[in-house]
């Protein structure tokens, strides 16, 4: 195996988040570095977007796997909190993923644009149904233009 | 809180949290709500990831969060307490006044433990801090709703504040004044009665809880119990 440290790092931020599989945990900012030791040992660090989140034992399981399949034999997955997790460290390339799948973006003014329609909430509203979704890190909303329902990802 | 967070102190906020989850997990499939339901759970999730960064901290999670009995927790007495009337109740507006108090406490505990020097308290302070402004906003948004709603949801958010108001002297030792200061405009925002400050029930930082916590712990650790190290 001749595989670098930049490999690994690259091959942890490929893997794709285990509720939201159109962006990586790379894009979402999860993954914050792998080392290699001399003697090969691989340490990924990553880092919760919501301490609680239940995805993370499945992103640890999945980081394991990708590597593996790479070549690394010996694999550990250390999780930090500091610097926390916030929207801020998704990448442009993951909010594009996330648009296109009809998650939006919070917005600047805390008000979403509408994924489905670019309705952007003036005049015609777009509501705040619930500021909890199907997943911790996201809200949901209903575009009175379209009339669709969306999810947002919530500004951490 | 001094600067340096103790072990004692990191305990009692991992156990006001884990009591906290397991309360609110009783919501699950019962809020008026779809995504009401789906807010509860999702702040008992926090809840719980907060539990188990503060107790990892101290020790070993399943050990501390299994493993003890009733008079080791130091969770407040307030976190422990059933979310309605009486035991085995469900009422929201009640659990709405009780998530209010909580909240507004928890995210002044994590401000503290972020601006300390202890290193890991301060990187879980910090990031609970950000989940606690949501739990906040929460409870303060439906106090708002049914403090300014019907006469039935108002009485019934009296009613929860009424029943938890004394509780909340030891949930806010060292912290009163700040916590007023967050709790008392949002009840006058509601149109709500701050209740008087009578009784003031503690001892749950020194082990000595109220019956409810037995009958919480009994079914939050029956499984593992009977089967130690189960995993699923």
């Amino acid at each position: 195996m001749t595989a670098t440290r930049a490999d690994a790092a690259a091959i942890a931020g490929a893997v794709p988040d285990p509720e939201l599989r159109v962006v990586t945990i790379g894009e979402l900012g999860i993954v914050r570095g792998a080392e290699q030791a001399e003697d090969g040992h691989v340490v990924v660090t990553i880092t919760p977007t919501y301490s609680g989140c239940p995805a993370m034992d499945a992103i640890r399981d999945d980081i394991r796997s990708a590597l593996a399949a790479a070549g690394y034999a010996d694999v550990e997955v250390k999780t930090v909190l500091s610097p926390a997790w916030s929207t801020d460290m998704i990448t442009e390339s993951g909010w594009a993923a996330l648009e296109r799948t009809g998650i939006a973006a919070p917005g600047p003014s805390g008000t979403p644009t509408c994924p489905r329609c670019g309705h952007q909430g003036r005049p015609t509203p777009v509501l705040q149904i619930s500021r909890y979704a199907s997943t911790p890190c996201q809200s949901l909303w209903s575009c009175r233009s379209c009339l669709e329902p969306f999810n947002a990802i919530k500004k951490l | 809180m001094s600067e340096v967070a103790t072990e004692v102190e990191l305990l009692g906020l991992g156990d006001d949290a884990l009591i906290a989850a397991q309360r609110l997990a009783e919501w699950v499939s019962r809020a008026p709500t779809l995504e009401e339901d789906v807010a509860l759970a999702n702040i008992a999730l926090d809840q719980l990831g907060a539990a188990r960064m503060l107790l990892a901290a101290v020790g070993d999670e399943d050990e501390l969060a299994y493993r003890r009995d009733d008079h080791q927790f130091r969770n407040c007495l307030l976190a422990e307490l059933p979310l309605g009337p009486g035991r085995g109740d469900l009422d929201f507006g009640w659990t709405m006044s009780w998530l209010l108090m909580l909240s507004a406490a928890q995210l002044l505990r994590y401000t503290d433990l972020a601006g300390g020097s202890d290193e890991q308290a301060a990187a879980i302070g910090a990031k609970a801090v950000k989940e606690s402004t949501y739990h906040l906003d929460h409870a303060r948004q439906w106090m708002l709703r049914l403090g300014g709603g019907t006469e039935e949801s108002q009485r019934r958010v009296q009613q929860g504040l009424d029943g938890l108001w004394p509780y909340g002297h030891e949930l806010t030792e060292g912290i009163r004044d700040r916590w007023l200061a967050i709790v008392e405009p949002v009840l006058a925002e509601a149109g709500l009665k701050r209740p008087d400050d009578r009784w003031r029930p503690g001892g749950g930082r020194d082990g000595r809880h109220t019956e409810h916590l037995s009958y919480l712990l009994a079914e939050m650790q029956s499984l593992h119990r009977a089967h130690p190290g189960a995993q699923w």
